[in-house]
């Protein structure tokens, strides 16, 4: 066998060897940490994606060693493979985070933003990327868009208003089923993900899609306002399931088990398929041998402040220009329950009750 | 001088014995006693430039054309033509449809192509029906089919109706649109050359841009390139309409200055009814406006020339594009707001909406534009709008959204004070237009060129 050609690529200052075929966002990924651009359509297990949100643009600051050349416009990293001596720029170029700024208004100009009553609240990614690279206001003074409704059958529920068109969920159908049922209907701002003449979605694998969903367009509705994902507890499990490997995560409450989703890894990403069966069917402990408690690596309300393997790239923080955590509201001004004394961005993560119990 | 449209009025050219009659089929008579590279090396050395929109040299885009053993390629040419204030395709496939087909058998031969795609503007239907009854005529005579003029080379064309968006005369979108899929573009690379249409290798080149290969091979890539100025080598189709007594085709050989084809009687005419010229899009919808005293002499106060050199002088700060060839000319009466607004519409419409920035913003940007045309726009959108668009611009995955942030940046750049007025005037707006103003006054350099 003949050894994969590696290459050197040095993002925001840092250097790794990649081999060649990587995409910038994938070395990116190597590095962890606050380098590693956001990606809200590119997914590793679906072919094809990525490319469209553009919320991973990142600059070129030298194409590679044989034609340094820098490259004339943002790149999508999640499409753009390293060269040999590349070097790029994500967090330390001004106009990344610019255009990023921009992405993150476009992406939530016509979001219905009802977190408070959607299910996707707290494991979204477009909360995140909001908190980590958006503004507080909005400059966008009209309607938002509506989509008429549209039942997708017993057990998806779709919300096209909250859809970010990343085209995940259609791919999945696509490379994951043998029938497509559902797409992306009209053009433009109104295009919308539909099936043709209200079919619902009726495939053992397409529960999937809602694991992929960056959003909460679209969610389980056998767990649809049955709780917050951050009171219930995830937890590792598997069973003997003739279809897919089985391996999944319970989010509990107690001893009663509210949803069943596949585990993901640190960026987010279903690690394995699982079937609907598994997904929507086996909601009882006694239909699972739990592991136990899942390490959630994300920066999500879900682990309440206890980030378990978040990787930090170690010689980042003398390199890149620092990241405060920004706090979209001050709350204080709005709820005299807080202590203004405590100056909420010294918090490491999520607040929690106790960080305002006692000085 | 006309090289395309020479025979274009000839009663019956529609028809393939007039058109033979008229010297039709001899490039590939003479093509077919050519290598393939030899006709490629021709088309370099003629200088021609796509005739699409981007003005990419067709020589060097045809020597990128991967050529894989075993693997076939394809020409698709791109008659989708739906960017506002172009219609010369249509023109040439209406009137002088053999010289496409005539264009597309050399230009087959040339790249190897065995299924040749013709790939036009669902709206066109009659055209279809035209381009049909031309490919059969060619075809009866030998000139497509098995083995044509014994040269062992077989050629087919095909017509191929498009889905009726824009969007789809992107040529990513294009090849999507021709495979049967829903019209969005691909992200690139890899790109058509490499991988086009059924991942095969594939050129996408205009409709004009396959016309001109005719005139090329009969004539020799010298005698082309000896016609035209500097890099715009040739002649070039320009459709006119707009505020000008005498709108249609053109074909010119770019050495005119834009104020002789504007006012001249060979060409334009002048503007009508005595009024005076206040703006004018040179290049199609997609290209930057620019108000007449620019339009008529460049930023360093040098006489604009019909070249693509001459039109883009002076970037986006001061200049504009030759583009698809759309010119569009307003005259007093005209508001750049409104327009601006129509156009924001229009783009708005057909984005594909697979990207984020395009999507939203292009929506974004015609609310705006609506608010400020309809008198309840603030002072503050202007600069909203000038954000907006920057921040789709470069930013997306196909040209569309430049095409849509450019205009407004163009009409903000250059009318600024009329944008204004609309807003502080929100009353008087609606009932009269801002008018000449001093766009036509000696030259006045913008700032921050
Ligand atoms: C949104 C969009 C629409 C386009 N529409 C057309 C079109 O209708 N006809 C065309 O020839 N080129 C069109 N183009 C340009 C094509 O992508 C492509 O560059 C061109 O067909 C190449 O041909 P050429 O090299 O002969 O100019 C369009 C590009 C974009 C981005
Ligand atoms: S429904 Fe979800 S997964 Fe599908 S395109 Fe919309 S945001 Fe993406
Ligand atoms: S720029 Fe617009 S038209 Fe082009 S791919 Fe993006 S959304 Fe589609
Ligand atoms: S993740 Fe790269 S464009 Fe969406």
């Amino acid at each position: 066998m003949s050894e994969q050609p590696k290459f050197k690529v040095t993002i925001d200052n840092i250097t790794v060897e990649v081999p060649a075929g990587t995409t910038i966002l994938n070395a990116a990924r190597m590095i962890g940490g606050d380098v590693t651009p956001p990606a809200m359509c590119y997914y590793s297990k679906l072919e094809g994606s990525g490319g469209k949100c553009r919320t991973c643009l990142v600059e070129v600051s030298k194409g590679s060693e044989k034609d340094p050349r820098p490259m004339p416009k943002l790149v999508a990293s999640c499409r753009t493979t390293v060269m040999d001596g590349m070097e790029v720029k994500n967090i330390t170029s001004e106009k990344v985070l610019d255009a990023r700024k921009g992405v993150v208004e476009f992406l939530l100009m016509n979001h219905p933003l009802d977190c408070p009553v959607c299910d996707q609240a707290g494991e979204c990614h477009l909360q995140d990327l909001s908190y980590e690279h958006g503004a507080a206001t909005t400059r966008y003074e009209f309607d938002r868009r509506t989509f008429e409704k549209e039942d997708l059958g017993d057990y998806i529920s779709l919300h096209m208003t909250r859809c970010i068109l990343c085209y995940r969920c259609v791919y999945t159908a696509e490379q994951l089923t043998n029938q497509r049922e559902h797409g992306v209907l009209d053009r433009g701002d109104h295009a919308s993900i539909s099936t043709l003449l209200g079919k619902s979605l009726d495939n053992e694998f397409i529960g999937n899609v809602i694991d992929v969903c960056p959003v909460g367009a679209l969610t389980d509705k056998t767990f649809r306002f049955k709780n917050r994902v951050w009171f219930t507890k995830p937890v590792d499990a598997h069973r003997d399931c003739p279809t897919c490997s089985g391996k999944v995560r319970l989010w509990m409450r107690g001893d009663e088990v509210f949803r069943v989703t596949a585990r993901k890894d640190q960026w987010g990403e279903v690690e394995e398929w699982i079937c609907n069966d598994c997904r929507f069917h086996k909601k009882e402990t006694k239909d699972w041998v739990i592991e136990g408690p899942s390490k959630i690596s994300r920066h999500s309300v879900i682990s309440q402040g206890h980030y378990v393997g978040v990787k930090k790239a170690p010689v980042l923080i003398d390199k890149v220009i620092g990241k405060d955590p920004k706090l979209l509201m001050d709350i204080h001004s709005i709820s005299d329950v807080n202590r203004p004394e405590v100056e909420l961005s010294k918090i490491a993560g999520p607040a929690h009750s106790d960080d305002f119990k006692n000085e | 001088m006309k090289l395309l449209l020479e025979h274009a009025h000839v009663e019956g050219i529609r028809y393939y014995d007039t058109y033979r009659k008229h010297g039709g089929y001899r490039s590939v008579e003479k093509a077919f006693k050519m290598t393939p590279e030899e006709i490629v090396e021709e088309v370099k050395k003629s200088g021609l430039r796509g005739r699409g929109g981007a003005g990419f040299p067709t020589g060097m885009k045809w020597s990128f054309l991967a050529k894989p053993e075993g693997v076939p390629r394809h020409l698709v040419c791109n008659a989708d033509e739906s960017e506002p204030g172009t219609f010369k395709d249509r023109y040439l496939m209406e009137f002088i449809p053999h010289l496409l087909i005539e264009g597309l058998i050399v230009s087959s031969f040339a790249l190897g192509s065995n299924m040749t795609y013709i790939y036009i503007r669902g709206e066109y239907a009659w055209i279809v029906d035209i381009l049909e009854q031309a490919i059969a005529e060619a075809k009866n005579n030998g000139w497509l089919g098995k083995n044509i003029l014994n040269s062992g080379f077989d050629c087919e064309i095909y017509v191929q109706r498009g889905g009726g968006a824009y969007i789809c005369g992107e040529e990513t979108a294009l090849i999507e649109s021709l495979e049967g899929k829903r019209g969005n573009p691909r992200i690139k690379p890899p790109f058509p050359a490499i991988q086009g249409v059924w991942m095969r290798p594939t050129v996408v080149n205009n409709v004009e841009t396959l016309a001109a290969v005719v005139p090329i091979i009969n004539n020799g890539g010298e005698a082309y390139a000896s016609i035209g100025v500097g890099k715009s080598t040739g002649t070039k189709l320009l459709s006119v309409c707009g505020n000008v007594k005498k709108p249609g085709i053109y074909e010119i050989d770019m050495t005119q200055s834009v104020e002789e084809f504007i006012f001249s009687d060979e060409y334009c005419g002048g503007i009508p009814n005595g009024k005076r010229l206040k703006a004018c899009i040179p290049g199609g919808s997609s290209v930057p406006i620019l108000p007449a005293n620019l339009l008529l002499k460049t930023a360093k106060g040098e006489t604009r020339t019909m070249s693509y050199e001459s039109l883009s002088d002076g970037g986006f700060a001061s200049g504009s594009m030759m583009g698809s060839g759309g010119f569009i000319v307003f005259d007093e009466d005209q508001c750049v707001v409104r327009h601006t607004m129509t156009l924001a519409r229009f783009y708005n419409h057909e984005s594909c909406g697979q990207c984020s920035p395009c999507r939203e913003g292009t929506g974004w940007m015609y609310k705006i534009l609506k608010n400020i045309e309809y008198g309840k726009g603030k002072m503050s959108d202007i600069d909203l709008l000038w954000d907006i668009q920057r921040k789709i611009e470069g930013n997306t995955i196909c040209p569309l959204g430049d095409a849509a942030a450019w205009p407004v940046a163009a009409a903000i750049r250059h009318f600024r004070d009329e944008f204004e007025w609309h807003i502080t005037n929100a009353d008087e707006a609606q009932n009269r237009n801002y008018g000449l103003a001093h766009y036509a006054d000696p030259i006045h350099v913008p700032a921050g060129a």
